[in-house]
């Protein structure tokens, strides 16, 4: 049980940072109403990113910047195979992804991962977020406010401010009709192609940004650290709807609750990995599972313990 | 205000489901023209209105509204000539977002979007008055989702939608199809208010004759993808259902076999 407690705020710290992928999962299973598969290529193309730009010498905001920058082309590659070619939203997905494998390990250098020497004191002190910060704070090292759980926190909600932002803009606003209506859409004269373009960028945007700060966190970035991400955001949605979505009901509150639900499966994930024996290679099994069940539950509650749901009556009153 | 010439459709060509669906269509209507358009199963009523408003391009022909060649225009971009209200009442608007965010998408229908704010102060306030036009209660439910309204409130707020920013033609696809009754008449009523209201030029599809007497000032039928009948203004006054048929039979040169098709 110690050993739990002592593991909590790394792991709150890393369910923090894959809270963002997990925002950017929702902004396209959710509002978009498409299952993204670029999640788990992306998300390593903005880690390896940000460490061979780190390593070269660039400041972290321009680094982190840049990650967020290779989110979007990938979500640009996805979308222009979807809409402009056609093909299916989730192959086109599958293809990126596949893509970008090859693209993620030539930008390591065709390495399979490459690491941040956090040993040398400077490039230590450069960074922004780090396993080791959350060691020093508890130390007393360092002040609180270097906390990863500060830190990322922040970040959070800034990116859930601008996002709450920009879907009430006109923009944002065509972009949530086009997940819930593209027919209707279309009728109002929302370029449906252009809004879904946007929202895959956008949305892989910030799953590089969330890849960028796990590699910086961890101090290295592997051509697999993005395997399963897809399934992670996907449990932290459901985690988080299915928790909060009676006392959330405003969009900002939802997207907190989308990174809560990350939050919780890392505090999880780690409890499990405390509190028992269990080889950690069984964990993707293990998540797979939970998500699998979670998916099941709307759909099996539609089809056996439908009620029937409650409706006004035509204008009777009229 | 709105031309078709030579309008030639046909789906899924070489292959045993082939349809010719428009076979050479012409029409013109006249500016403040409300038509209402009638015609068996498949005689292609549906399909000239998804013709205009570009759901997919035609084979050859042209579309011209307002003056402007809209033939190879995409549906998005037709949409600024065009307000629209479907057959099926979750079609024409977006169920998971709120009553004032649809009719505030709407209201946008043909602008350039940008980041300035979806919905203004201003604009609930224009909503609101609006909406009490409608006498559905609307009014004071306005962060209500979509979702959650009936299939004629639906209808009614999709014909608000269409109208809201005045089109150069509506296009009514048997929106009344899908209601009950006493829901049909309300929103048919409403229609008609509406049309007269804006001086609209409207464009009504209707598996219902009764409707297509009753309403509008021009009769269209069609059969096998072409008009066969047109009737103006003074002709249709008098007209009567029997009229109809006895004429449908006349020129098609066969009496109707099933007049339920036609009746339904």
């Amino acid at each position: 049980m110690g050993g739990f407690i002592s593991a909590l705020p790394g792991a709150i710290s890393q369910g923090l940072i894959w809270g963002i992928m997990a925002i950017g999962v929702y902004i396209t299973f959710k509002v978009l109403d498409i299952a993204d598969l670029t999640v788990d290529g992306s998300f390593c193309t903005g880690g390896a990113t940000f460490v061979v730009l780190f390593g070269m010498g660039v400041p972290v905001p321009v680094a982190l910047l840049a990650a967020f920058g290779v989110g979007l082309l990938a979500g640009l590659a996805t979308g222009l195979l979807h809409t402009f070619c056609g093909i299916p939203a989730i192959l086109a997905g599958i293809l990126t992804q596949l893509g970008l494998w090859s693209v993620n390990l030539a930008i390591m250098g065709m390495k399979a991962n490459v690491s941040i020497n956090v040993i040398n004191q400077e490039n230590l002190e450069k960074l922004w977020v780090s396993l080791r910060f959350v060691q020093d704070v508890a130390k007393g090292a360092r002040p609180f406010y270097r906390h990863p759980i500060f830190v990322v926190g922040l970040f959070t909600i800034g990116v859930i401010v601008l996002l709450y932002w920009f879907f009430g803009t006109e923009i944002g606003c065509s972009l949530r009709a086009t997940g819930a209506n593209g027919n209707m859409a279309r009728a109002q004269g929302i370029n449906t192609d252009v809004t879904k373009v946007l929202g895959l960028m956008i949305s892989n945007g910030l799953v590089s940004l969330s890849g960028a700060l796990l590699a910086q966190y961890q101090s290295f970035a592997d051509s697999s650290m993005g395997k399963g991400a897809i399934v992670i955001g996907l449990a932290a949605v459901i985690i988080g709807e299915a928790l909060f979505s009676k006392i959330f009901r405003n969009f900002a509150l939802t997207l907190l609750s989308v990174s809560l639900g990350a939050v919780i499966y890392y505090a999880v994930i780690q409890a499990v990995i405390s509190l028992s024996n269990i080889n950690t290679n069984y964990l993707k099994l293990i998540s797979a599972c939970i998500v699998g069940i979670f998916l099941s539950v709307p759909y099996w509650k539609g089809k056996y313990f439908a009620k029937p749901v409650k409706r006004e009556e035509v204008a009777s009153d009229a | 205000m709105l031309e078709l010439k030579e309008v030639y459709k046909t789906f899924n060509p070489g292959t045993v489901n082939e349809k010719r669906a428009l076979n050479g269509l012409n029409l013109t209507l006249k500016e403040g023209d409300f038509v209402t358009v009638i015609g068996s199963n498949g005689a292609g009523k549906s399909t000239a209105l998804n013709a205009i408003a570009g759901v997919w391009p035609i084979d050859s022909g042209s579309i011209v509204i307002d003056g402007q060649d809209v033939t190879g225009l995409p549906e998005y971009k037709r949409a600024k000539f065009l307000g629209r209200v479907f057959q099926d009442p979750m079609t024409g608007t977006a169920a998971t977002m709120q009553i004032e965010e649809n009719l505030a998408l709407a209201l946008r229908r043909g602008d350039r979007r940008t980041l300035r704010a979806g919905i203004t102060k201003k604009e609930r306030d224009m909503f609101r008055e609006m909406l009490k036009t409608l006498d559905l209660g609307l009014e004071d439910r306005m962060t209500t989702k979509v979702g959650l309204l009936s299939g004629g409130q639906r209808q009614a707020l999709t014909l608000l939608m269409a109208t809201l920013k005045k089109p150069k033609l509506l296009l009514l696809d048997e929106h009344t199809a899908a209601l009950d009754p006493k829901t049909a008449e309300k929103v048919l009523n409403t229609t008609d208010r509406v049309i007269k209201e804006h001086n609209l030029t409207a464009f009504m599809v209707t598996h219902n004759m009764k409707d297509a007497i009753a309403h509008g000032n021009r009769l269209i039928m069609m059969n096998e993808g072409k008009i066969i009948l047109d009737i103006g203004e003074e002709e249709k006054k008098g007209l009567t259902m029997k009229d109809l048929l006895d004429k449908f039979a006349e020129i098609s040169g066969s009496s109707i076999q099933s007049d339920k098709v036609l009746l339904a």
